[in-house]
C-alpha cells in the first residue's frame, strides 16, 4: 500500500514541467557517496487485509483488560469511557488537523481547548491551565523547573510517596539542568512532615507531592504547604482528576501548581501512552508557565473568537530563552478529556469518584478478611488504590490469578524493597461487586 | 455557520444528565466517614448536559476546524500527509488499547514485539545502531538527545563542553531544548545559498563545543550538500552532530543520516510515519543513535532474547549509563502502533516512493510558483518543501506573507507555514507531501497565481482576508492585553453544595 496519489503519467508531466528528464536528477544536491544504492532492509509490504491480520496477530498475543479483570492502577486507570468520547474526538476534523496556528480555520479546536482549560481550572480550582503536557511525570518536572527558575533556587524536594516513575523522570530532568533533588521518606504511607522540615531551606524552590499519592493514600497537603511557606518555597501537587469529583480542589490548600495524569478522563490505557499531562497554576506564573494556552479575543467584526496567546513564552518565538522547549503536546487527548467531563458533568464525575471510593474500600475490607492479608497503612485514608501485604510472593499470586483471567495488583518490591510482599491494588468504577468478589475469592484460593 | 458558537457551559442546565453510570452495588458508606470531612470538596463547577447536547456541540466544533481529511494542508516543516484510516482501526484493537503498562511481561509479548520491531526498523531507516520510542514529541526527542550528549561528554571527562551550535535557520525547539539542558547556544549563520556557512562553523568550533544541531534537509527545504564535511569538522573538534529529523520525509530509502555522519537524530512519527497530528498532538519523537551514544539511551529499552519456544521480549532496565526515564511509562505506544502499521504497509519500496513523490511535488510547486513568486535563495532544486518570500509583494503592493496566507483560506486551502525560517523575510514555507496529486497542486498553484494578481490589482482583498471563514482576522494583541483563558462565569455563579 502506498498512499501516493500521482499516476505515472502525472509524474512524467511534472518532471517535464520541472525541466528534468528523470527523478534522479532532483537528487543532485545529495552527495553521491551517501545515496542509498540498495533498498532498505525492511519486511515486505502488506496489503490492507494482510496488515490487519498481522496487527491482530500481535494484539492477540497480549492479555487485554477487556477480556481480563484488571486491578492495576499506579498512574494509568481502567475507567469507563463513554462511547461519545472516541466517536467525537476521533473525527477527522480534529484528529487530522495541525496545531491551530491559523485561528480563522481552527476555531473548533481552539474553542475546545479553551473549554478544556476552563474544566481543568474547575476541577483544580487554579487560575489558569495550559493546553496540556506529555504526561503527569513531565508536567511535574516542568513545574519543578518553572519554580526553580522563577525563585532562582537550585533545590527541589520531593516526597517519596510520589509515583516512582514520576520521581525518576523529575530526576532525569533535574540532573540535566544541574538542580538537586532531595527525597522525603514516607511514614505510614504518606510524606513524613518532620523529615520534610529538615530538608527544607532557603535554597528550596519547591516541594513536589502527589495526592492521592502512589500508595493511594491522601497526603496532609496543608501540612506540606505550611512547611514550604516557612522557607518561601512553592508547592506542586500532582493529582488524580477523577478524585477531584469528591476531593477538595488543590487550590483550597493554596498550592502553587497542580499537575496530573488525565488519561483516566476518557482516554484508553494504551499500554501507557499516549498520556495526557495537565498543568494548572496560580495567576502569578502567567509569564512563566510552559506550553500553549488559548485565549478569547475578538475578530475584526467584534465577534468573540479564540486564539493561542501569551506566545512570547514559547520556543518558536523566544528560542533559547523560552519557558520550555515543548511544542507538540497532547491536544487530542485533552479534547477527549473535555468531551468526557462534559458528558459526565457535575453529577457524573461525583458519581464516578464515589463509586471508585466505595468499591476500593469494599475490596480492601474483603481482602483483609483473608488470613495473612493486611492493610499496610491502616488508618490512612485512601481513594481508589490501597496497599495490602500478602502472606506469600505477590508475583506468584499474580501468575495464579492470570489463570483465572485476573490481572492482579502491582507488586511493590521492585520500587520499595522494604515492602517485599506488598501489593498495590486499584479498584475503579468499572469493577462490579461480582468482579471484586471473584477477585477476593481467587486470591483466597491462590494464596 | 459564521460567528460565535456558544460555549458548552452556556448550554448547561441544572439537573441535566449525560452519561448513565451504574448504581453503587456495594454497601455504600459516607465519604466523610471514609476519608474525613476535611478532605471533601463542597462545590464542583462542572456543566450539566445531556448526551445530545455534547454530541451536537462537539460536532459543531468539528465543522469549524480545517483538517487534512477536508483539504490541502501545505504547512512547511509539518508534513501534513494523509493519515491512513486502517492505522486508526488497528490502534483501537483491545489487545493494544486496553493494555495496562504494568502488566507482567508475559502478558504483553505482542506489544513488546511490535516495539522491538519498530526500534529495529527505525534504526535501519536512518542508518543508526539503536532507537528508543520513549520521547513524546520531536522537542522531547531533542531534549533527550541533549541529555545524552551531556552525559557522553561528562562520562569522558569533558564536562566543560557546554556550547551547542545551531544554525540560524533552525526550529525554535532546537535552541530551547539545548538551553533546557544547561547548554549555551551559539547561532551559526547561513550562507548565500541558504545552507550552513562552513567558515562560520569552523570559526565557532573549539574545545567547548558539545554538539552541532542540524536539520537536514534544512528548513529552507535544501539539502546540506556539505554535510560530510560538516560532520567531519565537528567530530574533529570533539563534538557530536545531532540531526533534527523533522524533514525525514525527504530521505526515506534515498539517503540516511547515519551514513552522513550524524551521531543522533529524532524522528517525528507524527510527521514522517503519518500518525495524526491531533490538532497539536500526541506525537512520538523516537530517537536513534550511533553506538557511541547507545549506553545513554533512556530506560527501558525493549530487548529480544531467544527462548525455548521462540523469541521472548523483555524490558531492559540494566543500563547503568542511561540518562534515566523521560516518560511515565514507555512513550506513546498507540502512536508507535500506527507508525509500525504504516511502515509495514509500505515496505522499503513504498517508503522510497514516499520521499520521491514528496520531492517531486515540492519541486513541481517550486517551478510553477517561481513565475509569480520569488523562491528563497535562488531557484535551486529543493527537497520535500519549498520556501518562497513575499518580499516583492510586500515592497510593491504592501501585501505580506500573512495576507497571502489568509487569502488562501478564501480559496479553500490551509496556508503554508509563514514567517519561518526566520532567515527568510516574509517566508511562505510550502510542504505539499507525497499524498497530494498533481491535480490538487495545480488547483493550489492557480489560487496562488490569483492571489499574486490580486496583490497587484486589488491589494486590499488579500490585506483584509479571510472573508469566508467563520471569523475574520483576530485581535491578537487584545488576547494578551485582556487575558481571558477560562470562562469566568463558571466560577462566579452560586451553586448548591456537591452531593445535594
Amino acid at each position: 500500500m502506498v498512499y501516493v496519489s500521482n499516476t505515472s503519467r502525472e509524474r512524467k508531466e511534472m518532471l517535464e514541467a520541472i525541466g528534468v528528464s528523470r527523478f534522479e536528477d532532483l537528487l543532485a544536491p545529495i552527495p553521491e557517496s551517501v545515496r542509498l544504492q540498495e533498498q532498505l532492509d525492511l519486511p515486505p509490504p502488506l496489503d490492507e487485509p494482510a496488515l490487519v491480520r498481522h496487527l491482530r496477530t500481535l494484539a492477540v498475543q497480549n492479555v487485554d483488560c477487556e477480556e481480563y479483570l484488571c486491578f492495576l492502577g499506579a498512574g494509568v486507570y481502567d475507567h469507563f469511557r463513554p462511547s461519545v468520547v472516541s466517536a467525537l474526538a476521533g473525527r477527522g476534523e480534529f484528529a487530522t488537523s495541525y496545531t491551530p496556528y491559523q485561528p480563522e480555520m481552527s476555531q473548533g479546536m481552539l474553542q475546545a481547548i479553551y473549554e478544556y482549560q476552563t474544566l481543568i481550572c474547575a476541577l483544580t480550582g487554579m487560575d489558569l491551565a495550559n493546553a496540556s503536557m506529555y504526561d503527569a511525570a513531565t508536567g511535574l518536572a516542568e513545574a519543578a523547573l518553572m519554580c526553580a527558575g522563577l525563585l532562582e533556587r537550585s533545590e527541589v524536594v520531593v516526597l517519596r510517596s510520589v509515583h516512582p516513575h514520576y520521581l525518576q523522570v523529575v530526576r532525569t530532568y533535574l540532573d540535566a539542568t544541574g538542580h538537586t533533588l532531595a527525597e522525603v521518606p514516607s511514614a505510614e504511607g504518606a510524606g513524613d512532615l518532620e523529615a520534610l522540615n529538615k530538608l527544607l531551606s532557603e535554597k528550596t524552590a519547591c516541594v513536589l507531592l502527589q495526592h492521592p499519592n502512589f500508595f493511594g493514600c491522601l497526603e496532609d497537603v496543608q501540612g506540606v504547604v505550611d512547611a514550604a511557606r516557612r522557607v518561601g518555597a512553592c508547592v506542586v501537587a500532582c493529582v488524580d482528576p477523577i478524585s477531584l469529583g469528591i476531593l477538595r480542589p488543590p487550590a483550597d490548600y493554596d498550592v502553587d501548581v497542580v499537575v496530573g495524569e488525565g488519561q483516566g478522563l476518557g482516554n484508553p490505557m494504551g499500554f501507557g501512552g499516549p498520556l495526557l499531562g495537565f498543568f494548572a497554576c496560580k495567576r502569578q506564573f502567567v509569564r512563566h508557565f510552559p506550553g500553549r494556552i488559548v485565549g478569547a479575543t475578538v475578530d475584526r467584526h467584534g465577534r468573540r473568537a479564540y486564539t493561542m496567546t501569551l506566545r512570547t513564552r514559547e520556543q518558536d518565538i523566544r528560542r533559547e530563552r523560552a519557558t520550555s522547549n515543548i511544542c507538540t503536546n497532547q491536544t487530542l487527548l485533552a479534547l477527549a478529556a473535555t468531551i468526557y467531563l462534559c458528558e459526565l458533568g457535575k453529577t457524573g464525575l461525583q458519581q464516578v469518584a464515589d463509586l471508585c471510593l466505595q468499591k476500593a474500600h469494599y475490596a480492601c475490607d474483603a481482602l483483609c478478611q483473608l488470613p495473612g492479608v493486611e492493610p499496610v497503612f491502616p488508618g490512612r485514608p485512601f481513594f481508589k488504590e490501597f496497599v495490602v501485604s500478602l502472606p506469600s510472593d505477590p508475583d506468584q499470586l499474580n501468575r495464579r490469578l492470570l489463570e483465572r483471567r485476573i490481572i492482579g495488583g502491582l507488586p511493590l518490591r521492585r520500587y520499595f524493597p522494604d515492602l517485599p510482599n506488598a501489593m498495590l491494588v486499584c479498584v475503579t468504577e468499572t469493577r462490579t461487586r461480582e468482579d471484586i468478589d471473584y477477585f477476593v475469592q481467587s486470591v483466597a484460593e491462590a494464596l | 455557520m459564521s460567528g460565535t458558537l456558544p460555549l458548552i457551559f452556556d448550554q448547561s442546565r441544572a439537573g441535566r444528565v449525560g452519561a448513565r453510570l451504574p448504581a453503587c452495588d456495594v454497601p455504600r458508606r459516607d465519604p466523610a466517614d471514609l476519608l474525613g470531612p476535611e478532605y471533601l470538596r463542597d462545590r464542583l463547577p462542572l456543566p450539566e448536559l445531556s448526551e445530545l447536547d455534547v454530541v451536537r456541540h462537539f460536532t459543531r466544533l468539528a465543522h469549524r476546524n480545517y483538517s487534512i481529511d477536508q483539504g490541502f494542508y501545505p504547512l512547511g516543516s509539518c508534513t501534513m500527509k494523509y493519515n491512513p484510516k486502517v492505522n486508526e482501526k488497528v490502534a483501537a484493537f483491545a489487545g493494544f488499547a486496553s493494555l495496562h503498562p504494568l502488566q507482567p511481561e508475559e502478558t504483553v509479548q505482542g506489544s513488546l514485539a511490535l516495539l522491538y520491531e519498530l526500534q529495529c526498523m527505525l534504526s535501519e531507516i536512518c542508518g543508526m545502531a539503536a532507537t528508543t520510542v520513549q520521547p513524546s514529541a520531536g522537542a522531547h526527542g531533542e531534549l533527550l538527545a541533549m541529555m545524552m550528549i551531556r552525559a557522553y561528554h561528562r562520562h569522558r571527562g569533558e564536562a566543560h563542553r557546554d556550547v551547542v551550535l545551531i544554525p540560524d535557520s533552525a526550529h525554535g525547539t532546537n535552541p530551547a531544548s539545548a538551553a533546557r539542558c544547561g547548554f549555551r547556544v551559539k547561532p551559526i549563520p547561513s550562507n548565500a545559498r541558504g545552507c550552513t556557512d562552513i567558515a562560520a562553523l569552523e570559526a565557532a568550533l573549539n574545545e567547548n563545543v558539545a554538539a552541532l544541531m542540524l536539520t537536514n534537509p534544512n528548513t529552507v527545504g535544501l539539502f546540506e550538500t556539505d554535510i560530510l564535511r560538516i560532520c567531519d569538522l565537528v567530530h574533529r573538534a570533539g563534538g557530536l552532530v545531532y540531526c533534527d529529523g523533522a524533514n525525514m520525509n525527504a530521505m526515506l530509502g534515498l539517503t540516511r543520516p547515519g551514513d552522513m555522519g550524524f551521531d543522533v537524530m529524532h524522528y517525528n512519527l507524527h510527521k514522517t510515519f503519518s500518525t495524526p497530528h491531533g490538532g497539536g498532538g500526541p506525537g512520538c519523537g523516537a530517537v536513534s543513535v550511533q553506538p557511541c551514544l547507545e549506553p545513554y539511551l533512556p530506560v527501558p529499552l525493549i530487548r529480544r532474547e531467544e527462548g525455548t519456544s521462540g523469541p521472548v521480549f523483555r524490558f531492559d532496565y540494566d543500563r547503568p549509563l542511561s540518562v534515566g526515564r523521560i516518560h511515565s511509562f514507555y512513550g506513546a505506544f498507540l502512536i508507535a502502533v500506527r507508525a509500525y502499521a504504516y511502515i509495514r504497509a509500505l515496505g522499503a519500496e513504498g517508503l522510497r516512493q514516499v520521499s520521491e513523490n514528496a520531492i517531486l511535488n515540492a519541486n513541481y510547486l517550486r517551478v510553477r510558483l517561481a513565475e509569480h513568486y520569488e523562491v528563497a535563495y535562488g531557484n535551486q532544486i529543493c527537497m520535500h518543501e519549498v520556501v518562497l518570500t513575499a518580499e516583492p509583494q510586500k515592497r510593491r503592493n504592501g501585501v505580506r506573507a500573512l495576507d497571502i496566507s489568509k487569502r488562501l483560506m478564501d480559496y479553500g486551502f490551509h496556508p503554508p507555514t509563514n514567517y519561518f525560517p526566520l532567515i527568510v523575510p516574509e517566508a511562505l514555507m510550502i510542504e505539499p507531501t507525497e499524498t497530494e496529486s498533481k491535480q490538487t497542486l495545480d488547483e493550489f498553484v492557480n489560487a496562488m497565481i490569483s492571489i499574486a494578481r490580486e496583490a497587484q490589482e486589488a491589494p486590499e482583498l488579500p490585506r483584509s482576508a479571510p472573508h469566508t471563514t467563520v471569523v475574520s482576522r483576530l485581535d491578537e494583541t487584545a488576547a494578551v492585553k485582556h487575558l481571558d483563558v477560562r470562562y469566568e462565569r463558571l466560577f462566579c455563579d452560586s451553586e448548591p453544595a456537591a452531593g445535594d
